[in-house]
């Protein structure tokens, strides 16, 4: 044997033992535009560590969370990293079914990841996720409309003003709708936003007892404005409208102003997708006059590693990497600054070339770091969450409300009514569930 | 006068037809359809039918995005594989029934039909940590086993039908040439039976091929069939009906065609003893 020969021989026989001996983790992600182009990405991070192989398992989200939920709860080991929202990391973490994200490699900079978010991710002041986007909510608003309306849209917008633009910009024989909000039942589609929205006026979900407070009149204001500002200047079917469905709207030039999660942004302003991609501002989560509270909403999709892992290192080397700031870099460079994972690091936002790319960088910035994640109402609570309640119940509990809300838009009952009912379920809910605790 | 009536009947009871096929063919053209458009002409109101820019860059990114064939064979091997384990053990459990029926044997009939009125979410946490403790989890085996235990009351209740049809005479004459029971099932009986346990086969191949609930279920990525591959592609965070109705047209077409060529045998079979 020649000696080339023998050398390609020998490598050939070690690159085979090394894709024999490679490690290979499942990591569980959700469809979204972000996770996609991470899992394109993702040769980057198998060629700097060749002892490792990626498997995929891509899902929608609500399939997903049933699916990892499933098998973190029975122990079940089908995956290495779990992509998680906030909701689920502190309870999952108390149950002491995450890993701990300790012993990072220096150069993660964990102290660079915004406090809002890594406040929802820790539990006793550790990190048991790390952040692969984050979110809060924002007004968007079509400049050109308001403009023709004759009306000025603040930053910080009162709900008196969202409802006077709304009436102003509202154009029905032209199938141009004021205002368009999520209808669809669900704890993180209509009850998203409408606990935001309550959150706003003050209201709150319980009391210091866990006794609901849907007979408040801080709730009967906030359902009854929401459902006239429906009513009066929404599109029609709105309460099978979620979050795709106002994208689509908005993205079509039917919404006069649409306030929803912030990644949305991206969305309307890409001229490949939207037709009003040049006519878009953006504001705060409006508030109601004398209340200091923007929604408090927060959402961050995050990186877990569970406790049934069989290859806790390599899980958490794929975590670094995909999480880290040299990530970002990564996709800028790919395919631009534009496309970086939001509202996770205080970097990417001090970035200006981030900040020329993304007009809508500065408010998704204020939107998060409005948010208190420990205190979502102004009134006394005995709960943290956001535009969730952090309890395991809420999933339910958030779910029947939400039929009960969005059966009022739909016209099926009153406002009186749907509070009656969602007062009635939760209380239910929660003596069955032991509240209080 | 009267052929005239007789011909108009038949018009309308075609024109009728028609439009009833039309109506449930529908959903699936317009998602063939949408596969062809580009996201922004996916969502476009008013939307267009047939004059838009026909692009396959949905398929393009579809397919290099997702291992399509992975999902495919593993499709193939569980429908097939759970359809022919299915047979195996349904083709004697239907002959005992309908030959050599007992006093029960429609007790257990109904029996057999009525686990298929329990909704399987109310056995899937058993059935997961079976799963997770036999090792089953994600293996194409386990998902075998599970849909053909979820199709074999289906199986047997129409194998039965069917084997009710042929003459007990026949196997009689059969026992008497000195065929034991094995000869008597699979020389006499199943030869007999063979457009029965073929349409009762298509069936049974395209139930399974559908099957979403176990299969999003108890696999992950290793076994995991072209339901999986579909449900990678919604999301209610981002607008991507076109790629979404590219992979489905890229899962369905497989059985759609299947399911063309066979149509006769598969009418056949279902519609066989309805009328005598």
């Amino acid at each position: 044997m020649s000696y080339p020969a023998w050398l390609v021989g020998a490598a050939s026989v070690l690159a085979l033992t090394t894709a024999a001996n490679a490690e290979t983790i499942t990591i569980a992600t959700v469809n979204n535009g972000d996770m996609i182009r991470m899992q394109k990405l993702a040769d980057a991070f198998t060629k700097d560590h060749p002892d490792i192989e990626l498997e995929w398992v891509t899902l929608e989200e609500n399939t997903l969370r049933q699916r990892v939920t499933q098998d973190i709860a029975t122990n079940g080991g089908q995956f290495d990293v779990m992509t998680i929202g906030n909701y689920e990391v502190p309870l999952w973490a108390k149950q002491d079914w995450l890993l701990p994200l300790e012993g990072m490699p220096e150069r993660y900079d964990a102290d660079d990841i915004l406090p809002a978010i890594a406040g929802g991710l820790s539990v006793d002041d550790t990190l048991y996720a790390a952040p692969f986007y984050g979110e809060s909510a924002m007004l968007m608003y079509r400049t050109d409309l308001a403009e023709k309306a004759g009306v000025t849209i603040p930053d910080q917008p009162t709900w008196a003003d969202i409802k006077a633009a709304a009436e102003a910009m509202t154009d029905k024989d032209n199938e141009i709708y004021g205002i368009c909000l999520r209808g669809k039942a669900g704890w993180g589609e209509n009850m998203a936003f409408i606990t935001a929205m309550s959150n706003s006026y003050g209201a709150r979900w319980f009391d210091m007892d866990w006794k609901p407070q849907f007979e408040s009149e801080e709730w009967k204001a906030t359902l009854t404005d929401y459902l006239d500002m429906m009513n009066n200047y929404g599109p029609p079917g709105a309460s099978s409208n979620g979050f795709n469905e106002n994208l689509a709207l908005f993205q079509q030039g039917k919404c006069g102003m649409w306030i929803d999660a912030t990644v949305a942004a991206s969305f309307v302003t890409d001229p490949d997708d939207s037709t009003v991609a040049d006519k878009v501002g953006f504001a705060q989560f409006p508030n109601k006059e004398g209340v200091d509270n923007h929604g408090n909403w927060l959402w961050s999709w995050n990186l877990a590693i569970p406790k049934s892992t069989n290859s806790p290192d390599a899980a958490k080397a794929f975590v670094a990497w995909a999480t880290s700031k040299g990530y970002t870099d990564l996709v800028a460079e790919q395919e631009g600054w534009a496309a970086a994972p939001p509202g996770t690091r205080t970097s990417l936002y001090e970035n200006p070339e981030y900040q020329k790319a993304a007009p809508f960088a500065e408010m998704t910035l204020n939107s998060i770091n409005a948010v208190d994640t420990k205190k979502p109402s102004v009134q006394e609570i005995p709960y943290t969450g956001a535009q969730f309640v952090a309890i395991p119940e809420f999933q339910g509990i958030g779910t029947a409300v939400g039929q009960m809300f969005s059966a009022a838009l739909a016209g099926q009952m009153s406002a009186d009514q749907a509070l009656q009912n969602a007062q009635n379920v939760t209380n239910r809910e929660m003596m069955k569930a032991g509240y209080p605790k | 006068m009267a052929r005239s009536a007789s011909s108009r009947r038949k018009l309308g009871m075609t024109l009728f037809a028609w439009a009833i096929g039309i109506l449930i063919f529908f959903p699936v053209l317009w998602t063939v359809l949408t596969s062809f458009k580009t996201e922004a002409e996916a969502i476009a109101s008013p939307p267009s039918f047939l004059l838009f820019d026909w692009t396959l860059e949905n398929y393009v990114e579809v397919q290099e995005r997702s291992n399509y064939f992975r999902h495919f064979w593993n499709s193939v091997v569980i429908s097939l594989g759970s359809t022919v384990l299915g047979l195996v053990i349904a083709i004697p459990a239907a002959w005992s029934m309908a030959f050599v029926p007992a006093k029960r044997t429609k007790d257990v009939l109904m029996w057999m039909l009525s686990t298929k009125m329990l909704p399987p979410v109310g056995v899937l946490i058993p059935i997961y940590l079976i799963f997770r403790n036999l090792g089953l989890l994600d293996t194409v085996g386990g998902l075998v086993i599970v849909l053909m235990l979820i199709n074999l009351p289906i199986i047997i209740w129409m194998l039965f039908t069917y084997f009710r049809e042929i003459p007990g005479e026949i196997l009689e004459a059969a026992r008497m040439d000195g065929a034991g029971l094995k000869a008597e099932i699979i020389h006499v009986l199943t030869p007999m039976a063979v457009p029965g346990i073929a349409s009762t086969m298509l069936l049974n191949i395209i139930l399974a091929w559908n099957e979403a609930f176990w299969t999003l279920n108890l696999t992950a990525a290793k076994a995991a069939p072209l339901t999986a591959f579909i449900a990678s592609y919604s999301s209610p965070e981002g607008l991507f009906y076109a790629k979404l109705s590219a992979a489905s047209t890229m899962a369905i077409a497989p059985i759609l065609i299947l399911g063309w060529f066979s149509q006769k045998q598969l009418v056949r079979g279902l519609t066989f003893g309805a009328v005598k």
